[in-house]
């Protein structure tokens, strides 16, 4: 054996241990659990969450929002890693563009769980005005679904080739589906050429859709009159917010898809160390737009304002505000900043805390100042002034998250995390378009 | 008996359908007659009559030169709920010197709109601005914006403006996404969380003296309600076409509401009918949140001078309902 088959053996997708059928049916399970309480949502009408007239978006809203930010990890990585060509990150892309797809595909369907009436869907279509800023996301959400999907999918066509081969034997029905989808590759020089300026187009268009998908999500918010909202910095401040929660996503997935399935020699610490300065760099950002959005509005604040700032500051809000700063971003910055911060181990607890911290942060971006309007919330029962979720939300918005880290599993299951034929380039045994072609 | 019944029904329904028949051809040929009638005098007619033009002069003109003038449009045939009434613009006036928290007006609106929600349409605040200045009471409807940030995000135009100057919304094609309500600065929407169980739909055609069940129509807004779907104040459209006044504004014992047409300068709360310029520019008039640049369509009169005591409306007052549930 070789060493290049020593590389594909590694690198081939492997059937679930134990650990793994466990950890995919009790996804499952907690889908299904998710999916009748949406059904019983239908049925009852949106009684069965806790929001109201006031307090009228909830963590489905801020649920969608932490999916698009945890999607820019993928134009991130390729941004910055792919065009300037830092050869460090052949193993991470993939991992990456796997959580970009699986992010987007699901703020998909968190945003439609939020529709009260999703039979009306349609509608959107149909009806569609250019001015509101969901029809924009109408359109940004699909266009970058599908170029999530093409670059994942367009790297891959190597390596599903050598896949082909490689289980011919041993699993001939793996075999057959690896082929069809590979599409006839020979790795013959036009083909390569083909890819490569299909690819390089694909990385250069997510950028911008990248971003302009994160700024009309903020727009969403501050298109609106609200205080809290209704700022100028949203657009930055939710791309540097994406920045972190995207690579918090991505260093944590990393450990534990090295850790399942023994990659030590391929996600090496170096990689570690690497994207944990790349994370420190993204908290810096978002710190600074941070103290743009709520420290220097103290010195200014009209008095409803004011009010605002104090309920997260210091009010109802307080413990929650300070968890999504400190643990979510402060700590972390701290911790990264020490060569020990950068281990594995260490990344994996940092990634943890910054995707948990900017979850509970997006619920803090949208569920305060719901709750404080112009005028006095009157005339509704006492209830109606504070939100905390329902079960129903709850199981449903586990759930999605659920769904996600399944869609995630399964590519993890079924396709090469690292890209064989990249490695094998990288690593001189690039004899590799003779092997597949022979 | 009954042989006897079908017998006379018949009948009946024989000769009716003979009657019709001939009458209708009957109505045929009279038109047809009239017409030739008419074009026949067109010809003939050496006739004068008088007419008097626009400034007053009275002038004789052939009769057979008189042409009646045709509307360019017939809005009995053509009303659009989308365009509203032509030639209009509704205001209100609220006139807070008035108001003592009566709430007569909030429960016209929710019997009128049958409201069986827990946040009604029309709500009055207890305002006060700070602790130094004296509290009073704000009744508050939709403010029909004419630059209305509800309309402005609805990814599909279920909520619109009318040429009328009313915010309508269509609970038919309304996706249920919320974003109006965020949208809103005075925080007036309502949701329909769960199915509104107006009983009383089934029999609304019967309350508008129509026979069957209604359908939703963005001019009976609330009537019926519909799950997942998004209301709010209308300004009663189904009353101006009466030619009456608002539910609010006719409830209101202390005349605080008035409605009028900024067209014609004028409003009037049931009482008194004011011109609307004057009003505002006596009392000092002026919009909520004017700043933002919503342009309501709803004016305030300051509460000074006040008539009443704010105390007074505080027997009424109730920090955690606007609806009344039936016991
Ligand atoms: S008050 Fe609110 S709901 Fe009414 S028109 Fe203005 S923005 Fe729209
Ligand atoms: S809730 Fe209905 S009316 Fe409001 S913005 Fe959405 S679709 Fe338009």
């Amino acid at each position: 054996m070789d060493s290049y088959n020593k590389l594909i053996n590694d690198l081939a997708p492997r059937k679930f241990g134990k650990r793994g059928t466990i950890w995919t049916t009790f996804l499952i399970i907690i889908i299904i659990i998710g999916l009748i309480a949406y059904i019983d949502q239908i049925i009852k009408g949106q009684v069965v969450t806790n929001m109201r007239d006031y307090a009228l978006w909830g963590i489905y809203i801020s649920n969608f929002v932490f999916f698009i930010a945890i999607s820019f990890v993928g134009s991130v990585t390729v941004a910055v890693l792919r065009l300037t060509n830092n050869s460090w990150r052949t193993p991470l892309v993939r991992i990456a563009e796997i959580i970009s797809l699986a992010a987007i595909d699901m703020a998909g369907i968190t945003i439609m769980i939020d529709m009260a009436r999703p039979d009306r869907l349609l509608n959107l279509f149909i009806h569609a005005r250019l001015q509101s800023p969901i029809t924009w996301d109408v359109i940004i959400v699909p266009t970058s679904i599908v170029l999530s999907f093409l670059l994942l999918y367009f790297p891959l066509l190597p390596d599903l080739a050598i896949l082909k081969k490689h289980f011919k034997k041993t699993k001939p029905t793996f075999s057959k589906w690896y082929g069809k989808l590979a599409l006839n590759w020979t790795g013959s020089k036009a083909q390569k050429a083909l890819q490569e300026k299909s690819i390089r187009i694909i990385a250069i268009l997510i950028i911008p859709v990248g971003i302009i998908l994160q700024t009309i999500d903020a727009w969403l918010f501050s298109t609106t009159y609200r205080i809290g909202w209704d700022s100028t910095n949203m657009g930055a401040y939710f791309i540097s917010g994406a920045f972190v929660a995207g690579i918090g996503a991505l260093v944590t997935l990393m450990y534990v898809i090295r850790r399942v399935r023994r990659l030590e020699n391929y996600i090496t610490d170096y990689h570690f160390d690497k994207m944990g300065k790349f994370l420190g760099l993204a908290c810096l950002t978002y710190l600074y737009f941070n103290i743009n959005e709520y420290l220097i509005p103290i010195f200014t604040a009209p008095v409803e304002e004011d009010i605002h700032l104090d309920s997260l500051v210091s009010g109802e809000y307080a413990p929650l505000f300070w968890f999504a700063q400190i643990v979510g971003l402060l700590l972390p910055l701290l911790i990264l900043l020490f060569n020990k911060g950068r281990k594995p181990g260490a990344m994996f607890i940092i990634g943890l805390m910054v995707v948990i911290g900017s979850w509970w942060k997006r619920f803090i971006i949208v569920t305060p100042t719901l709750l404080h309007p112009f005028l006095p919330i009157e005339g509704v029962p006492e209830s109606w002034h504070h939100y905390f979720p329902s079960m129903h939300e709850w199981l449903i918005t586990v759930a999605t998250l659920a769904m996600a880290l399944l869609i995630i599993t399964l590519f993890v299951r079924y396709l090469p995390v690292i890209p064989i034929q990249r490695t094998a380039e990288e690593q001189g045994l690039s004899k590799t378009s003779k092997i597949v072609e022979s | 008996m009954e042989e006897n019944n079908k017998k006379t029904r018949r009948k009946f329904l024989d000769k009716g359908l003979k009657l019709g028949l001939v009458s209708a051809i009957g109505g045929i040929g009279l038109a047809k007659l009239s017409s030739k009638l008419s074009a026949n005098t067109k010809k003939e007619s050496t006739e004068t009559i008088e007419l008097m033009t626009t400034d007053g002069t009275l002038i004789k003109v052939d009769s057979s030169e008189v042409v009646e003038v045709e509307h360019s449009q017939d809005h009995e045939v053509k009303y659009n709920v989308r365009e509203g009434m032509p030639n209009r613009k509704f205001v209100m006036v609220i006139d807070l010197a008035k108001c003592k928290n009566a709430l007569k007006c909030v429960s016209a609106c929710n019997k009128h709109h049958y409201i069986t929600g827990e946040n009604a349409w029309l709500k009055v605040h207890k305002m006060q601005e700070s602790k130094d200045t004296a509290p009073y009471w704000m009744p508050r409807t939709c403010m029909h914006c004419d630059q209305p940030a509800c309309v402005t995000v609805c990814p599909v135009d279920a909520t619109f403006k009318r040429r009328d100057g009313l915010v309508l919304i269509d609970n038919e094609r309304c996706i249920g996404c919320r974003f109006c309500m965020a949208a809103c600065p005075y925080s007036i929407r309502v949701f329909n969380w769960s199915e509104p169980g107006q009983e009383i739909t089934l029999n609304m055609g019967h309350v508008m003296g129509i026979e069957e069940p209604m359908k939703p129509s963005p001019e009976y807004a609330g009537r019926p309600s519909l799950k997942g779907t998004v209301d709010k104040c209308d300004f009663c459209p189904h009353t101006i076409q009466n030619n009456e006044l608002p539910h609010c504004v006719t409830a209101c014992p202390n005349g605080v509401f008035y409605f009028g047409d900024k067209y014609e300068d004028t409003v009037t709360n049931g009482e008194e009918t004011l011109r609307l310029g004057q009003l505002l520019e006596d009392k000092a008039g002026y919009r909520l949140l004017e700043e933002l640049g919503t342009a309501p369509s709803v004016y305030y009169l300051p509460p000074v001078d006040r008539l009443v005591d704010f105390e007074d409306g505080l027997e009424n007052y109730k920090e955690f309902e606007s609806v009344e549930k039936p016991e």
